[in-house]
């Protein structure tokens, strides 16, 4: 069963036509990566996903419940969907540890000592166990968005967005960031990444979605697809970025 | 000459100015930030009317003088049947003058707060209120804690002008003693004094609130 279901959804900001009928279907354990160029509608389809953006048309789904905007739902969502910024976005004025367990204990309501014992648990598993008490600031860009990554693991969400989370890191810390993601890839959680890292596109993921001028261009299994592109649009497009 | 002994025999008179001025400082500082913080959010995620309420407010006390809002609270509201007492009005004045200026000062540290921050706590399924308290206020204030406390303490010395009303502060006192010994240098000159003191201290006390708020700067 799907996990994640889009039918013919177009968005529109204005007369910009942006999602022009997206169709894709996401399963449980999947780590499906959304390439294309700036302004194909990559990201805004990933924000359509956890209704951070509004759609006109068609039908999302996530784990069988429609994806609205209207702030209820959006707050429903997020016990499901959990995403990761470009930006990391991790709060200045909390600890590590805080930011992690700032949801656990208000949203979720767990007892202070059980959101801590899962914020040190998601803590290690991004290896920053040792910076629980530090200030965001404190720590380089490829910590901060491992704090990220944390924060959003602490929900438990059933699948993970990820939207350009490495392209704000100088080059030398997106390892770091992408090792943790293949961690999370192997222990079978479901991953929708809007991405410009190729090799971790072919090597980790399981499906490229290509998108082009607001449509899914061409998608298919990760290894096929990048070493056989099959349309004009996609082999011009990896020939840049390779 | 000078004779600034001959003011030893109403240290009295002036202390007990100097209490009433203080009282109603910390009381209209609390309540005008309170009232700016409400406004503030109103006028910054409000719905369109609400925001134009905020902004008639914050227009009309931010273009009359102080005095006048004064005036009218005291010597115009009980045509309407409103009666206070010097002391009601000056407090009300006061919170509503700071609330006004304020509301200003708080929005642009509101509007410091990147969308991000806002998109990240709804993604973690935080409500409104609870990203307001948890996520907005600390950073927003820290960004324009030393215009806001600029403003508490030019309100505190603008309360001068409740003497004009017979609210016994610190100015009232000033007024009185040198017109019972004609020793207005003195008088006025001990007052300004007490007025520095009382700024000076109030800027220690700010900044002491502000290192344990935003403590998490301090940590650098």
């Amino acid at each position: 069963m799907s996990l994640v279901n889009l039918h013919q959804v177009h968005k529109y900001y204005g007369d910009n036509h942006v999602l022009k009928g997206i169709d894709l279907d996401i399963k449980a354990g999947e780590v499906v990566s959304i390439i294309g160029k700036s302004g194909s509608g990559k990201s805004t389809l990933l924000r359509c996903i956890n209704g951070l953006e509004q759609y006109q048309e068609g039908g999302i789904t996530v784990d069988g419940k429609e994806v609205t905007t209207e702030d209820i739902q959006v707050r429903r969502l997020a016990l499901s969907v959990g995403m990761i910024f470009q930006n990391f976005n991790l709060f200045p004025h909390m600890t590590v540890g805080e930011n992690v367990m700032l949801a656990p204990t208000i949203v979720l309501k767990k007892s202070k000592a059980e959101a801590e014992t899962t914020a040190r648990a998601m803590l290690e598993k991004v290896g920053l166990a040792d910076k629980f008490d530090s200030f965001p600031e404190k720590l380089s860009g490829g910590q901060q968005q491992r704090v990220a990554i944390a924060r959003a693991l602490a929900m438990s969400p059933k699948v993970l967005l990820c939207d350009e989370i490495t392209s704000a890191l100088d080059p030398e810390l997106v390892g770091e960031v992408l090792k943790v993601l293949e961690q999370l890839a192997k222990e079978g959680i479901t991953l929708v990444l809007v991405t410009h890292e190729m090799n971790f596109a072919r090597d980790v993921g399981s499906r490229v979605v290509f998108m082009h001028q607001g449509k899914v261009w061409e998608q298919g299994d990760s290894k096929t697809l990048l070493s056989n592109p099959q349309t004009d649009e996609l082999k011009q497009f990896i020939g840049a970025v390779l | 000459m000078l004779y600034f002994s001959d003011l030893l025999q109403y240290s009295d008179v002036f202390l007990s100015g100097l209490k009433t001025t203080v009282e109603l400082t910390v009381l209209t500082t609390i309540l005008g930030v309170v009232l700016g913080t409400v406004c503030a959010t109103v006028r910054q995620y409000g719905n369109r009317a609400s925001q134009r309420v905020v902004s008639v407010y914050v227009e009309l006390i931010r273009n009359t003088p102080f005095i006048v809002q004064l005036f009218f609270i005291f010597f115009g509201l009980p045509a309407i049947g409103m009666m206070l007492s010097p002391w009601e009005a000056s407090m009300i004045a006061l919170t509503i003058n700071l609330g006004a200026y304020s509301t200003e000062i708080i929005r642009a540290g509101l509007a410091s707060i990147s969308k991000g921050q806002i998109e990240a706590a709804k993604v973690l399924g935080l409500n409104f209120r609870q990203t307001l308290t948890r996520v907005i206020f600390v950073p927003a204030f820290e960004k324009i804690y030393p215009a806001l406390t600029s403003q508490c303490i030019i309100v505190m010395l603008g309360s001068a002008v409740i003497s004009q009303i017979s609210v016994q502060d610190l100015t009232y006192a000033a007024n009185l003693v040198q017109s019972r010994n004609f020793r207005a240098f003195e008088s006025y000159f001990v007052t300004a004094l007490l007025y520095l003191g009382l700024s000076i201290l109030l800027r220690f006390a700010f900044n002491a609130l502000g290192k344990r708020l935003f403590a998490y700067r301090a940590s650098n």
